[in-house]
Parts: structure tokens; sequence; C-alpha cells
């Protein structure tokens, strides 16, 4: 008995060798990718498409440490991102300026730590009355509150540039690892470097005693308080700390782009990283990383190909929220431990039938806008995929739409019928 | 005299002009297991709340030790070493029974806030999270998540997690109700260990937990006690007897319960 | 003299149509939960069918038909999106509607262009009513401010003599209650939402030749429709007025203010050459409604009238 008691309790825990899959081995992965990219000769398009990647990985990662890990839903987040990058610019412009003192000699390539401190500091006075709610009332306090500091932002020109806002130029100030920061190839090591410190600090934050009571007051406030924690206290604290991992991305993003307009302090940025979390999926850690990376790359190239892009955000996105709300993340987890599981009992072809109907049904869409789209444009373009003529006045266009949502509908009938067989 | 390890003093509450707890008076020696029996509806976890601070009462004071709690914020009180059970299940379904477990100890372990540790490196957490899961008897379930236990096993947990802060005065509400008899002779044998040497109130139903458990007894009718005193001395007491005539059941159990004693 | 009688009566219109477009979203809100982030949007399609159908026809019909179709739109909505969401609890909803006003606010972009439409005040009502002051008053803000007394009058009729009134004057105050009563929950649902968003749109057909009808109509006016509603408090449509009449007359009043902060604050030495000095009651209007927001919640959780908190 007595031996029973000595023993200690650490077989309980994750074995070293799960703890080493789960948490070091992903961020080794992260190491290794973000060191082989430019061994691949990334033209200047895709670098600048991975810094702005790296920079909403951050940002992205920040928000959900309220929607997923606290339950917090806000309206407001970008609010963190400008300001942490007004701060940024500032600073870069204080370096610039001075000859000796104390930015004179703070490298450039640090100055994310700056936007950190603002974003931290603008969660510890903003936070202070948002964190006494939580739920819708929370929601619609970060709404107001981003409205008023994206008002302000056009009225306080010396600090925040009016409508032209404020540029700066990072070449300036001491160097650190010989990096001149002008050229792309330097600042991709910038964007590598502090996009693989945010995920890292708040992956830690996850495991530290108040990520994990954030998660409980998420789930059950009530009972927090009983095992002697103050629910409005740890909302405020994670709080912060998501204001100030903001911040930092936008402090990334103020290094990168030499430029904050008042407009990244308004509704539509922080409705856009909203959109990155919750899309990716917010359940899973990895989740607003797999949400920042796609809906960056929708963003700079979808934007490219269609007018339409952000209709189809916004279909995925209500498709996400009725359909998935495990969100990609979840739809590939979900994936994963089907192949893993054999996938035997023709879950895997359910799923593909599944698929196959999305993927008829949202062709038939496409056509139908890409078409939509070019008659309001009424420049007389009309829509050719494939050297095929579709014109609104084609009956082909009309005719395809109507097979492929038809084939659509029908193969997804089919995998729902099969599904109800099974059950 | 000892100071009691709870003292409650003239405790009322309104709910608008309706009048749910009408004064009441109870000091529990430390070390004392007290059961609050009572019909339904007589306010037995209307005066858990008021305890706990869930609940701000009308009037009145109650006083853990030397410090009054009234008006405190419920974390602070637990904080102070007062602890609570629910009647309904209220734990992180969520999460698994180990985590579940680990929330209770964090705070009585300092690491209250904290941002800068690691929980999976704080070996005294991990040690104590470990003993109480092994004392309730969750440990080989301890990496299943909460929502999964089945509901006598909720029970447990939702017991596990009231005494891993380590308070000397526990309050639990109705632990075993709607558990079977073998979960229920489990469950008291369970609460008489968990809570060994710590001041404990008991809200129940079933009058054989109630006289298996129990010091002393109070017994709560409309929002006042009407009798308090050991178990025998309630049995005989002829108001007691009157009050539950309304309540045929109980009134049978509280018999059936005497008889077996 | 005069700024004060025709902000007093701008103020009022404003109001009366800040009411009309947000008492829908209170009914969604107090009795479903619903804080619908696409009500403006309705309000918008309003607008748009109203524009669409007046190239067809004429103004009159467009102002019955548009309001119909928007509700028949709303309802369509309810039934097949939002109610699959409800089980997810309220912030997957308010997710729901964010996404919707996303894809309203496209579609329209497509179908309409980006540019704001020439949807025009009617002929027959565009003439001066009367001249005050010297200054001519245009008739049709009048009809405005006939149209929306003539809601408020039938929406009044209709919560308190008539049994669907009485069912859903029952379900603002006690949601919960409504299924006891042996009614179809998700039917009263349906109609709610979709007369709900009737009412947004009515608002847009009146409104959108007042003011302009373009794609960022919506989203200059969601936040507004919030805060009336959560200013005004969960379930009291008598809040709801207060509030958008109380919005609407603030806005009006500061945006005829010609004065400064240097003026109202140049005892404390504030100057005009300053920035802070510079800054302008008019420029601080659409700062109102927010402040307006913040402040209630922290301050007044439960809203001027309303009979819970949110």
């Amino acid at each position: 008995m007595s031996e029973q008691a000595m023993k200690s309790y650490d077989d309980l825990a994750p074995s070293a060798t799960d703890k080493f899959r789960q948490r070091v081995l992903p961020f080794i992965v992260m190491i290794v990718l973000l060191a082989a990219i430019p061994l691949f000769d990334p033209s200047r398009t895709m670098n600048s498409l991975i810094a702005a990647m790296g920079i909403n990985i951050v940002f992205a990662l920040s928000y959900n440490m309220l929607l997923g890990r606290a339950g917090l839903l806000s309206f407001g987040h970008a609010v963190y991102f400008g300001l942490g990058g007004y701060a940024v610019l500032h600073a870069m412009n204080a370096i610039g300026a001075g000859s000796s003192g104390f930015w004179a000699g703070f490298p450039v390539f640090m100055l994310p730590v700056i936007g950190f401190g603002a974003g931290a500091l603008a969660g510890v006075v903003i936070g202070w009355p948002s964190c006494k709610r939580s739920g819708v009332p929370f929601a619609m306090i970060s709404l107001g509150v981003a409205e008023l500091v994206a008002s302000a932002g056009y009225m306080f020109g010396s600090i925040f540039g009016g409508e032209m806002g404020v540029t700066s130029d990072r070449m300036v100030g001491p160097r650190l690892f010989g990096l001149s920061m002008g050229p792309v190839e330097d600042i991709y090591w910038f964007i590598a470097f502090w996009t693989f410190l945010g995920t890292l600090g708040i992956y830690a934050f996850t495991r530290t005693p108040l990520g994990k009571m954030s998660e409980a007051t998420r789930d059950n406030p009530e009972r927090v308080q009983f095992v002697g924690y103050n629910p409005d206290r740890v909302r405020y604290l994670v709080f912060i700390f998501a204001g100030a991992f903001a911040g930092l991305a936008g402090g990334m993003s103020a290094v990168n782009y030499e430029i904050f307009t008042p407009e990244s302090l308004s509704l539509a940025p922080s409705g856009l990283v909203l959109l990155m979390a919750y899309i990716g999926g917010i359940r899973y850690f990895t989740g607003p990383i797999m949400g920042a990376v796609l809906l960056t790359y929708m963003q700079s190239m979808l934007s490219d190909y269609s007018e339409a892009w952000l209709l189809y955000l916004g279909l995925l996105f209500i498709a996400i929220v009725m359909y998935a709300p495990g969100g990609v993340a979840g739809i590939v987890y979900g994936l994963l431990g089907i192949l893993r599981r054999g996938g035997t009992d023709g879950v895997l072809a359910r799923r593909a039938k599944q698929a196959a109907g999305v993927a008829l049904a949202f062709t038939g869409l496409v056509i139908l806008v890409e078409i939509a789209v070019r008659w309001s444009n009424g420049y007389g373009e009309v829509f050719e995929p494939f050297g095929l003529h579709l014109g609104i006045d084609t009956p082909l266009s009309w005719f395809l739409i109507a097979g492929f949502f038809a084939a659509g509908f029908g193969v997804l009938r089919m995998a729902r019928e099969i599904e109800e067989g099974h059950g | 005299m000892t100071t009691p390890a709870l003292s409650i003093r003239g405790l009322k509450k309104n709910f608008g002009p309706a009048e749910i707890i009408c004064g009441v008076d109870l000091d529990l020696a430390p070390g004392e297991r007290h059961a609050i029996i009572g019909p339904n509806g007589a306010g037995k976890s209307t005066l858990f709340n008021l305890i706990s601070g869930l609940y701000q009462p009308t009037a009145g004071s109650v006083k853990l030790g030397d410090e009054e709690i009234v008006g405190l914020p419920p974390h602070v009180i637990n904080r102070m070493g007062l602890s609570r059970s629910f009647q309904v299940s209220n734990i992180f379904a969520n999460m698994s029974v180990r985590e579940n477990v680990r929330c209770g100890v964090l705070y009585s372990l300092g690491h209250g806030y904290s941002f800068w540790r690691n929980v999976g490196n704080l070996h005294e957490v991990q040690r104590k999270t470990g003993e109480i899961l092994e004392s309730v008897g969750l440990l080989d379930k301890a990496q299943m998540p909460a929502a999964l236990l089945s509901y006598a096993d909720q029970r447990t947990l939702e017991i596990a997690i009231t005494i891993a802060g380590g308070a000397d005065v526990v309050l639990l509400d109705e632990p075993t109700a709607g558990m079977s008899h073998s979960e229920t002779d489990r469950a008291v044998a369970l609460i008489e260990k968990a809570t060994a040497g710590k001041t404990l109130i008991i809200v129940e139903h079933d009058m054989g937990v109630v006289f298996n458990i129990a010091d002393r007894i109070s017994v709560l009718v409309y929002g006042q006690i009407i009798a308090t005193g050991t178990p025998e001395e309630i049995r005989g007491d002829p108001r007691v007897r009157e009050a539950y005539l309304g309540d045929g059941d109980e009134q049978q159990a509280l018999a059936a319960a005497g008889d077996a004693q | 003299m005069e700024t004060i009688v025709f902000s007093l009566l701008n103020g009022v219109i404003y109001g009366l149509l800040l009411f009309m477009l947000s008492s829908g979203l209170t009914l969604i809100f107090s009795m479903m939960g619903v804080l619908n982030f696409a009500h403006a949007s309705f309000y918008m399609l309003g607008a748009y069918f109203a524009y669409s159908i007046m190239g067809v026809t004429n103004f009159w019909i467009a102002l019955i038909l548009a309001p119909v179709l928007v509700g028949l739109v709303g309802a369509a909505v309810e039934k097949w999106g939002l109610r699959n969401v409800h089980a997810h609890g309220h912030v997957a909803e308010l997710l729901f509607t964010f996404g919707l006003a996303y894809l309203i606010d496209e579609m329209v972009k497509i179908v309409w262009g980006r540019s704001s439409v020439d949807y025009r005040v009617p002929e027959v009502l565009d003439f001066p009513l009367f001249e005050l002051f010297g200054a001519e008053y245009p008739a049709y803000r009048v009809f405005i401010l006939m149209v929306s007394v003539g809601m408020l009058v039938a929406l009044w009729f209709i919560l308190n003599r008539t049994r669907a009134g009485l069912i859903i004057r029952a379900a603002l105050t006690h949601p919960h209650m409504v299924g006891h009563l042996g009614h179809n929950v998700p039917r009263i649902f349906m109609l709610v939402f979709g007369a709900g968003c009737a009412l947004a749109g009515l608002a847009g057909v009146i409104g959108g030749n007042y003011l302009v009808t373009d794609p960022a109509m919506a989203v200059q006016m969601g936040p507004i429709v919030f805060v009336v509603v959560v200013v005004g408090g969960l379930g009291s449509l008598t809040g709801a007025f207060l509030a958008a009449m109380l919005l609407g007359l603030m806005q009006t009043f500061a945006v005829g203010v010609d004065a400064s902060f240097a003026d109202l604050f140049g005892w404390l030495g504030l100057t005009a050459t300053s920035e802070l000095g510079g800054i302008t009651i008019a420029s601080l209007a659409p700062m109102i409604p927010f402040l307006m927001l913040v402040l209630i919640l922290m301050i007044r959780p439960r809203g001027l009238m309303g009979d819970r908190e949110l």
C-alpha cells in the first residue's frame, strides 16, 4: 500500500513519445519547412504571398485565443493588429530619425516586440470594460469599440495619418543577423522568424495554467468560480495576450508593407480574421493556420481570377457554419481518422460521394456566378472556360448550369440515402 | 469552545416578495459531518448557493472560521477554504477526467493565473491530481473525456473536483441523487474517505445515506430550520415527523431508516 | 431657431426610419435570440428591389411588392438556413447571419453593380411641401413620416388587438413559453423572421431614395441597428422606439452643431489650432451610436426598457 502511495503519477501524462510526436515534431517540421522554402527560389509574387500568410497565421492564431480557446466572439480584433502596426511604424520612424538614444540602437528586426507591447497595452485598456461580459454582449462591445477606434483613427491625423495613413522606411537602424531588411529575401527570414516565434508562443500559452483555465472558463464559467478562479479575470488576461499577439502580427505587417491606414482598424479586417479562424477550424490549434493559408491564397490568387471571390468566400463560410463546424481542420482530421481506421465500412466511399456531389454543384454555381458577373459589368465580356463560349443568352450556359446542379444534388442525395440506409 | 468551522446567523433570502430562506442559524464544529434534510422546495439548494456566494443574502451573516464571507464573490470564498458540489453534474465536459481534476488542483497549489509555467512540468500538480483520481477510483478512466463518463462516474468526478482544492469545509449537494443502491453505497464510502477530517455539510434525500454519514442533522422546512440534533434526536422529534406528514415517501423513508439503525 | 426646427424634423424622420428598421430585429432578437447581422442587408435588398420594380411599373407597386419579396427571402433564409444552425447555439447563429451579410452584399454588387443606382423619389412626391424660414421642405420627407407613423399604428394594432399579436407579445418576454402553448414554434419563428425582414425591406424602400442606394448601405446601417436594439432593451418595442428616436435626434443635432472641442473646452486651455481642439461636434456624430452601445452594455445591460439582461 505504502509503495503504491509513493509511486509517481507521471504515467498519467502522455508518454514521452506521444509528447514528442504531438508537441515537438510539428514545430520541427515547421522549422524545416520554413528553412526549405528559400531553396525553391520563390518568385517575387510567391514571396509576398508567403509574407502575407505568415502575418495572417499569427493574426488568426491570436484571434483563436479568444474565439476557440476562451469562447469569446470578437468583431474588433483588427484594433489590436492595427494599433500594434502603428506603434511599430512610429518606432521605425524614430529609428530612422534618431542618431542617438534608445531608438537609434534598436534593430528593425526586433520591432514586432513593440507591436506585442502595444497590442497588450490596448488589451489592458479596452479589455477592462469588455471582459466583464461574455457571449453576445461581449461581441457587441467589441463591435462598438472597433467602430469607435476606427473613427478615432480618422480623427487624429498626427497619430494615424488620416486617409493616407502612416508610412515608414524599414532600411534604417542597426542590422541584426546581417539582414539589411531591404530585399524580399531578408524580409522572408524576418517573417519566418516571427511566424515561428508567434506560433510557438501561442501554443505555449495553451499549455499554461492560464491557458487551461481559459478553456475551462469557455466550457463552464460557473464551475470555474468554485475552483478558485474569477472567470472575468481569466477572460481579461487571455484578452490581453490575444491583443498582444495580434499586435505582434501587426508589427510584422508594418515592417513588411511599411504602411498602415485607419482602414486597418475597422470592421472589415476584423471580419476577415474571424473568417480565417472559423473556416480553418476553431476547435483545433492548427485550424486557424490552415484558414490563414487558405484565405490568404484565395485573397491574392482567386481575386485575380474572379471578381466574385468574396461571394465564394461568403458561401464557403456559410457552408462551414452549417455543415462542418469543425472547419477545414475538422474535415482534414476526420478524413485522416477514417484512413487510419482503414475506412472499411464504406465511410470513405460515402465521403467521396459527398465531395463529388459538392464539387459538381459548386461547378454549376461557379458558371452561374461568373456569367452573372460579366453580364453585370456590361462590358460585353463573356465567360470562356476551356474554350467554351458561355454568354448569358447562350443555351449551352443554362444547360451546363442546370446539368451540374442536377448531377451534384443527385449525387448528394444518393450519399445521404446510403447514410440513412446504414443508420 | 473552539471557533466553529462555519457559523450562520440570521440568514435570509427573498426572491421578490417570496421569502425563501427566513432566518437560518447554524454552527458547525470543525470536523463535524452535518446533514440538511427537508421536503422539496424547502430551500436547501438556495441555502448552499447563499453560503458559497452564488447568491447574495438579503440579510444575515456567514462566517468561515473567523472571517465574514457574505458579500464575497464565490471564487474568493473558495480560496478561503470552502468548496461545494452541485446537484446537477457541473463538470468541464470537453476536458478529460484528469484535466477536470487538475482544474480543481491548480489554484490551491499556487498556480493561479500563471502564464509562464507549462502545466505538464508542474510535478506537484501531477502528483496531487493523481492522488485524488486514485482516492476516488477514477484512475483507470483518467484519459476519458468527462462527457463520456457514466452518470455515477460523473457524480464521482463532481466530488473529486470539489475536494481537489483541499478545502476544509465541503458542501455536497445531493451527491447520490439518481444513483442505484450499489452505486450509492460506493458513493457513501467515497464521501467518508474523501472528506475525512474535513467539515462536511451534505444535502441529501436518501435517509439511509444521511443516517450513515451525519453526526448531526438539521431539518429545513419552508426556509427555516425546525430542528437540529443527533440522528437519534431527530428521529424522535415530533416536530420533524409532523413536518414530514405531507410528504409520505420521505416519512416512510425516515421511519425505515430509523428501523434499520 | 431654424436649425433647431429642421434638425428636429429631420431627426424625427431619421429616428422613425431607424425604428422601422430595428423593430423587426427587436422582434427577432427577443423571440429567437438571434442577433441578425444581416438585418441591414434586408433593408438594402428592399431598396434595390424597389428600384428594379420601379423600373418596370411604378413606385406604389414597389412600395407594396418589395417588402413582401424581402419578407419571402427572409422566411426562406430562416427555413433553409438559420433553422439548421439553431442547434449549435447563439454564437453559431450570429456567425451564420454574419456570413449571410457578406453573401447578400456580394450578390447585390453582382446583380446591381458596385456603384450607387439611380433610385429616385417618385415625381408625384418630388416637390416642396411648405416653406419654413425661407427654406423649402420636401414633400417626400413628410411622406416618410406618414408611412412610418402608419406602420407604427399597424404594428401597435397587430400586437395589441389580434390573437397573433398576443402570442408574439407573450413570446417577446417569455420566449420559452411559446412551445408550451401548443403552437408550432418553427413556423412562428419563420413568420416572425420573415415579417421582421419585410419591415426592414419597407424601410429600404422609403429610405433608399431618401438617402443613397448603394452596396455600402447595409454596412453603414447594420451596426447602428444593433445599437438601437441593444440600447432599447431585449423584448421591448417601446425601448427600441425610444432608442431610435434618441439616436436619430442626437445624430442630426450633432451634425447641425457648429462647434469644436476648442469652443466647448476652451476654458481648459484647449485651442482650435491643436488637433484635439479642432475636432468638431459634427464630426463626432458617427461615433455617438457606438459610444451609446458600449456605455449601455457596461452600465445598464438590460437597455433602456428591457425586461431582462442581454
